[in-house]
């Protein structure tokens, strides 16, 4: 580059005008995926529009939602946690092992919830404090977790849980609002606050962006990413405590699989799976977008391999979309 | 514009074609373990034999892609948002579909259980393959039929710990004295369902009892290796195996005659019978202990205290039907 040009570029203020970027943002493209879904349901079955039906339809994406948005949070960082519904089994199995002891509805939440957080401190601690990459520790940590519950379980089953736990799982607020649903919202907003409107949120995009650099610019890279964890794992536990309260007993097979579908919502609410950038409405909408595929499909009763191909085009998409428009702009200039 | 027009009203008239519900006065769901496996095709081939005898009658065969309750419990949620009028299921989890199909009944569906049950609060009633004594008394009749003299045969069962095996023995061995006096049960001997294991066992049996004239396997296992024991040295019609064997496993034993028969549930008579129990439900029928249930060509079936039900026999395969069944599962 010649110094003449140099002095003749205008540098702007801001790369896209505020509105140009909400209307081509990736949420908002999703959020018109989602209403088309929801149009498309609407007319493909006459079952969709009920309210009982659309609520029964959440449960099919709120606990894993619920995790997504602690997901979204580490991958953004540049680390990633499989070992989440490894974490719900042994949760789960946790409190139906104190259910042996009699131990009351309030305990059992405890339980679930703190041997969540337990097991994120855990990944947590190995991955910062060994340095080694997290997708190493949590396959580990994955077939560890659960192993622990088959060691525990074999092949029995927990059940017997009282009747005031299955509210978390099986409860209504208000109407056809379940406390499920209720939950879920009030998890987006607080994510959306810690991601987007707080220092630590600042910090876990720089530390994707660059580690090092954020570790210069004085961002406690390690405690950052702990945390993160230890908010996975917190997550995992809670969200293990609404599907067992939704089954009504534990099994070591609880759960399994649930860690790709978690990150699928993730990778499709727009997170970039290498780190360093996402957002949390993203994620939101994605759930839903989810949650309407599966059940739109399931009223027409579609095999599920069929929603599992749609799914994974959909992922395909997203991950190719912005390197084809990024090829397609240098091809212009 | 007048292309969105267009556009807006094809995809109205497709969508709705795609979507009109079928007409057919009942609904009954047929919901399997896991789709893409030959035992529930099977099954849903019976259930569709049913709805065409029963006329009037659509048959939902569903189930998730991998084997899971929750997946499941998602199906049955979309099940109970299209107001089927009916569900019987094969479970992955006894436990964990309970709540999911109480809510099911709760909005006036009625649920059974077949194959693979529910615990007693998830469904009206469980429709089981078979039961211990007529498994008991199938394999012992299926070696005696080709016994007409009788003579000495020998069990090879799985772990001498396998709680179904050792129910199914016991029962076969209070059936002997009275159905088949001329039967003599010489030894039971246990492969731990390992096929090194039930092969060396097998050597044993024919070595010790050098007038044997048939081994009875209960278990997959242990019928393919003691099958290949008789053909691997040349007994072929001297000592006949038999038990409780996969068609599609079992079917070059039977076309090289190491077995003259065998047996196993059939699936497709399970479908059958669990819609054929769906539709007498529907109709009001009362699921309580006692209650009798018509099966059509299957039979009849009786309630008992627990509100299940045995369906009837093994079903036997041999040279005129295993061709068939090997395809199936």
């Amino acid at each position: 580059m010649t110094e003449q040009n140099a002095q003749n570029r205008n540098i702007a203020d801001r790369l896209n005008t505020p509105l140009h970027s909400a209307v081509f943002s990736w949420p908002t493209l999703l959020l018109v995926v989602a209403i088309g879904l929801f149009i498309l349901n609407v007319f493909a079955s006459p079952y969709f529009l009920s309210p009982w039906a659309l609520s029964d339809a959440t449960f099919n994406f709120t606990e894993k939602a619920i995790i997504a948005f602690a997901m979204a949070l580490l991958i953004i960082s540049g680390e990633i946690d499989l070992s989440v519904a490894a974490i719900i089994a042994l949760s789960s199995t946790m409190m139906g092992l104190a259910l042996q002891f009699g131990v009351g509805t309030p305990t059992l939440v405890l339980i679930g919830t703190l041997t969540g957080l337990a097991c994120g401190v855990f990944n947590g601690l190995l991955v910062t404090g060994l340095g080694l990459p997290s997708i190493v520790i949590t396959i580990g940590t994955m077939s560890f977790f659960r192993g622990i519950s088959f060691m525990i379980l074999g092949d029995k089953a927990f059940n017997g849980y009282p009747e005031s736990f299955a509210f978390f799982g099986q409860g209504y607020v208000w109407w056809v609002i379940s406390f499920e649903f209720v939950l879920f919202i009030i998890i987006a907003l607080a994510y959306y606050i810690l991601l987007h409107r707080t220092n630590f949120g600042r910090h876990v995009f720089a530390i994707g962006n660059n580690p090092v650099a954020a570790q210069f610019s004085g961002v406690r890279v390690a405690r950052v990413k702990f945390l993160l964890f230890c908010l996975v794992g917190l997550m995992s536990g809670i969200a293990a405590v609404l599907l067992t309260s939704r089954l009504g007993s534990t099994r070591p097979s609880i759960a399994q699989g649930w860690e790709l579908e978690v990150i699928t919502m993730v990778v499709l609410g727009g997170v970039a799976i290498l780190g360093g950038s996402g957002t949390i409405q993203g994620v939101f909408v994605a759930a839903f977008v989810m949650g309407l595929i599966s059940f739109g499909l399931g009223l027409l009763n579609v095999p599920g391999i069929v929603m599992s191909i749609f799914i994974g085009a959909l992922l395909i998409v997203v991950i190719a979309l912005p390197i084809l428009t990024n090829m397609l702009k240098e091809r212009r200039l | 514009m007048n292309f969105l027009k267009k556009l807006a009203v094809s995809t109205a008239v497709v969508a709705s074609l795609i979507a009109t519900p079928a007409l057919s006065a009942e609904r009954i769901a047929l919901v399997v373990k896991s789709l893409g496996n030959g035992f529930f095709d099977a099954a849903a081939k019976g259930a569709e034999k049913a709805a065409a005898e029963i006329g009037d009658v659509e048959v939902i065969y569903t189930g998730p892609t991998a084997a899971t309750a929750e997946g499941q419990i998602e199906i049955v949620n979309s099940l109970i948002a299209q107001k089927v009028d009916a569900i019987a299921i094969s479970a992955n989890d006894p436990d964990a579909l309970v709540p999911v199909l109480k809510k099911a009944m709760d909005r006036g569906i009625k649920v059974i259980s077949w194959d693979s049950g529910v615990a007693a609060g998830g469904r009206m009633m469980h429709l089981n393959p078979s039961d211990t004594d007529l498994i008991g008394e199938t394999i012992i009749k299926l070696a005696a039929d080709y016994l007409p003299e009788g003579g000495d045969v020998a069990i090879l069962s799985a772990s001498s710990t396998a709680t179904n095996q050792n129910a199914w023995i016991d029962a076969a061995k209070k059936i002997l004295p009275e159905k088949f006096p001329k039967i003599n049960l010489v030894a039971v001997v246990y492969g731990d369902d390992d096929s090194v294991k039930s092969t060396n066992e097998a050597k044993g049996l024919v070595a010790t009892y050098p007038n044997l004239k048939a081994i009875i396997a209960p278990t997959t296992v242990g019928v393919v290796a003691a099958a290949q024991v008789v053909t691997d040295m040349n007994l072929v019609g001297k000592v006949n195996v038999t038990g409780l064997a996969l068609p599609s496993e079992f079917k070059k034993f039977i076309d090289n005659g190491s077995s003259k028969a065998v047996a196993l549930w059939n699936p497709i008579d399970l479908g059958y019978s669990a819609v054929k129990i769906s539709h007498q439900l529907i109709k009001g029928t009362k699921a309580e202990p006692g209650a009798s249930f018509d099966l059509g060509t299957v039979g009849k079936i009786k309630l008992d205290d627990s509100n299940s039900a045995a369906m009837a026999a093994p079903f036997q395969f041999d040279a005129s039907n295993i061709e068939e069944f090997s395809k199936i599962y």
